[in-house]
């Protein structure tokens, strides 16, 4: 099992300074799944996810994605990973044609009308073709994180990383970003990580989730996020799903 | 890896026959091939054939997609239901058309009378905050007002004293080379010393202090006005005039009479040393000054000095209030309030001269 992994996280550890946000973290991803990170805020999702796209070092132990060791990140092996950051983190002076094509334009040799072709292929994944000439600046929120996702998808990566996609979304914006993650996964075969606090969609979408608990500076759970809610006997995980103060 | 396209035709059909993935790594080099003969099909129908090709990303499914259309019209074969499945989504994705890019609106002589009524108004604005400032007293944070003074004066203090002593150096220098020729190189001080009072002193400063802080003041609200922070403090019922700018702009107007003032006594020190190396006392240089320059000259190079300041704090929180929405609304500001900064205090400094001459100062 652990030789088909995409990510393998093997007791990892993150301190700011004498402050542990987590510590001890180990967990396998594999193809075709779409696996939630998922806490309450601050205890450390998005951090973990930057560990697994290496943009932050683990303070302790190492985080293999598609083999290799993301504390010295390869750019042969970035270009297989897409990533949404939380707002999209779209390029203001470009359309969003435009930014699509970047990756496009970066890594292959494609000829330029193929390069827009396949960019507007993937706006017309996640909804946004007839928006294609706008500017980040002329689109709403919901907008810029499905722009965001197409960019991810570009170059058709095996493994994408999603930072919060349903927050700040309206319900049914949300149910059609949640529609599309699986979509994609079902005809794509693309393998998602998802970090989340979402309950609606993490319930929809999440294959296998680990839970990140702030007091506890760890995992407090792990499995298929519709049997922690039904089954754990944990109080913090009950009071996640339950949505109970803690 | 590597896929390939081998063409064939059977009966009335032109086929096209893939083997191999389709997928990014592949379609770059059958683009253009399949493209050319999709378009010369010639009445034949055409086939394309997938019963080679186990697998397809997005890629290879828009290249089939393009090649369909450009056809006009094609028979896909042979596909397993995985491509099928996908070649029906990029199908629909490709259904929308991208709706044109926004006209832009208005005019050049329609965006440049509204900016200068946007400009006029905001003067307005500054007067009128101003006027109502005593009764504002809580808006105007005197904190702020400590913080722009320490960032616009007293950090600009090594660089403006750096610069205005190597300008009075060259200046010496240059003026040196004619007037010795005359046997008037002692003069050197009168030229120096007008020169840097009346014009160069507060000119210098005001460019100094347009580069450092009008960029920086237009920066940081910029970056306001895209966070929504400017909103907020409007829907709080505070006036941002009050509370942003009329600390830079007490701020900007007290320290230039003081980088003035220093720049024009390096600049005078810097002339010192090159008239010693000339053979020229600083006792006899001292006393030539004192001959050279009058008090007016003084007062009104800082009068100027504290004009500029006055401009360049109004042109950069107007470029940053100003700015638009997104990161690079937020550079475009910066650079605006830096030409915007230097032009207005040449402008400005038109304006003086004519004025000082018709009042014979």
């Amino acid at each position: 099992m652990t030789d088909a992994a995409l990510v393998d996280a093997q007791d990892v550890a993150q301190r700011f300074g004498d402050r542990t946000v987590f510590q001890h973290v180990s967990f396998q991803i594999f193809p075709r799944e779409i696996f939630v990170i998922l806490g309450g805020s601050g205890c450390g999702k998005s951090t973990l996810m930057r560990q697994m796209i290496g943009l932050l070092p683990p303070s302790e132990g190492r985080v293999l994605v598609l083999g290799h060791d993301m504390r010295f990140p390869d750019m042969d092996v970035l270009r297989r990973l897409g990533v949404m950051f939380q707002g999209g983190a779209l390029f203001g002076n470009m359309t969003l044609l435009e930014n699509v094509m970047l990756p496009l334009e970066m890594h292959t040799d494609l000829p330029i009308e193929a390069r827009r072709d396949l960019a507007a292929v993937k706006l017309g994944l996640v909804g946004l073709a007839d928006a294609a000439n706008l500017q980040p600046a002329e689109i709403s929120g919901g907008m810029a994180k499905r722009c965001g996702i197409a960019r991810a998808l570009a170059l058709d990566p095996p493994l994408l990383f999603l930072d919060e996609p349903a927050a700040g979304l309206d319900p049914v914006t949300s149910a059609g970003l949640d529609q599309l993650i699986l979509d994609l996964r079902d005809q794509l075969g693309i393998c998602f990580v998802v970090v989340s606090h979402e309950l609606t969609s993490i319930l929809t979408i999440g294959d296998r989730c680990l839970m990140l608990d702030k007091s506890a500076k760890g995992v407090i759970a792990t499995g298929d996020p519709r049997k922690l809610r039904d089954e754990s006997t944990d109080p913090r995980v009950q009071a996640f799903f339950r949505r109970k103060a803690a | 890896m590597t896929a390939r396209l081998t063409q064939a035709t059977e009966g009335g059909t032109t086929v096209l026959r893939f083997e191999g993935a389709l997928d990014l790594a592949s379609v770059g080099s059958l683009w253009e091939a399949t493209l050319r003969a999709a378009r010369a099909k010639q009445g034949r129908t055409l086939a394309i054939d997938l019963a080679a090709v186990p697998s397809c990303d997005t890629a290879g499914a828009t290249l089939l997609a393009v090649a369909e259309q450009a056809a006009g019209k094609a028979e896909i074969r042979n596909a397993n239901p995985e491509i099928s499945s996908l070649l029906t989504r990029v199908r629909a994705a490709r259904s929308v058309k991208a709706a044109p890019k926004p006209p832009r609106q208005g005019n050049f002589l329609g965006d440049g009378l509204k900016s200068a009524a946007d400009w006029v108004a905001f003067v307005g604005e500054v007067l009128v905050a101003i006027a109502r400032a005593p009764g504002h007293r809580r808006m105007f944070l005197v904190r702020d007002l400590l913080a722009y003074t320490d960032n616009a004066g007293v950090q600009a203090i090594p660089l403006v004293a750096l610069l205005g002593f190597l300008m009075g150096l060259i200046l010496a220098f240059q003026s040196s080379i004619p007037l010795r020729q005359f046997g008037a190189d002692i003069y050197v001080v009168n030229l120096v010393v007008i020169s840097l009072f009346r014009e160069l002193g507060p000119l210098l400063a005001a460019v100094i202090l347009a580069g450092r802080t009008g960029s920086a003041f237009a920066a940081e609200l910029g970056t306001m006005v895209v966070n929504d922070e400017v909103a907020a403090i409007t829907t709080m019922g505070i006036d941002p005039v009050t509370m942003l700018v009329l600390p830079r702009l007490a701020a900007t107007m007290l320290v230039m009479p003081g980088l003035s003032l220093l720049m024009e006594i390096a600049g005078v020190l810097g002339m010192t040393l090159v008239m010693g190396i000339l053979g020229f006392p600083p006792v006899a240089v001292y006393n030539q000054a004192i001959q050279a320059a009058r008090m007016r000259d003084l007062i009104g190079g800082l009068v100027k000095a504290m004009v500029f300041g006055g401009a360049i704090a109004v042109i950069g929180c107007r470029t940053g209030l100003g700015a638009g929405l997104g990161p690079r609304a937020v550079g475009e500001a910066a650079t605006a309030a830096v030409v915007g900064g230097i032009f207005g205090t040449i402008v400005l400094d038109g304006i003086f001269t004519i004025l000082y001459y018709r009042l014979h100062l």
